[in-house]
């Protein structure tokens, strides 16, 4: 079943994308399978394993669960300091 | 306390916070924008942070230092916006009883800051371009001429 879901992007990822933020309709379970379907919707070349994602504001990981209405925040690999 | 500011960094007037009876040693990391970086001449950083999760998360990390090192006060500082060559990026700063564990407190938090915290750097070079750091596909689409240089 499709869900509902807000998507965030930044940096590297919303130059990317285009935009910092969509909503977009997604047969999706878990943040992993969120990151796939827009990594192709977006050709983004940047591997999973480096980046981070958070689900409404918490820090979550790829097999966290997805529920309609989510807000998925999809970070690339971090460079602070 | 963890903070994101895009206000110029003062360790002077930082460190006066750490102020304590009990500490005997205060040990600081600062980290300072560099001029070059893998061979290319950099103009200024920019960066970017998710501010309420790099709060959240600097906290979490502060909080893991002051359980596993016997300190007495810990507190980090990140700058955001667009940085020039010599500015403060990032300070920390440990007070505690004996060197040992200020160091390595201090160790400890700037390592972590550095993989953990949504914090987003861009590099921008003498040459016009610029590239975000630790970015493949910058790398892939060669931003910058030599594209190897930032596919870390």
């Amino acid at each position: 079943m499709s869900k509902t879901l807000t998507v965030r992007y930044f940096a590297s990822f919303r130059e990317q994308a285009g935009i910092d933020e969509e909503t977009v309709s997604l047969t999706a379970n878990t943040a992993r399978d969120v990151f796939e379907l827009l990594r192709k919707r977006h050709r983004s070349a940047e591997p999973l394993r480096h980046c981070k994602v958070a689900i409404n504001d918490e820090m979550a990981n790829w097999d966290s669960p997805v529920d309609d209405g989510d807000t998925i925040l999809l970070f690339p690999p971090v460079a602070g300091g | 306390m963890m903070r994101v500011t895009s206000e110029v960094i003062r360790p002077d007037e930082l460190r006066e916070q750490l102020n304590d009876p009990g500490a005997g040693a205060y040990a600081s990391f600062e980290g300072w924008i560099r001029n070059e970086n893998e061979g290319h001449e950099v103009r200024r950083l920019e960066y970017e942070s998710y501010e309420p999760l790099a709060m959240k998360e600097g906290q979490v990390v502060l909080r893991e230092a002051a359980e596993k090192f016997p300190i007495l006060k810990v507190e980090c500082v990140h700058r955001v916006g667009m940085l020039e060559i010599g500015e403060c990026a990032v300070w920390v700063g440990v007070a505690a009883p004996h060197r040992d564990e200020a160091f390595a407190a201090c160790r400890y938090v700037i390592d972590q800051v550095k993989v953990r915290l949504p914090i987003w750097k861009k590099e921008h070079y003498a040459n016009g371009h610029s590239g975000w750091v630790n970015c493949e596909r910058c790398a892939a689409h060669g931003h910058i001429p030599d594209a190897e240089a930032v596919g870390r």
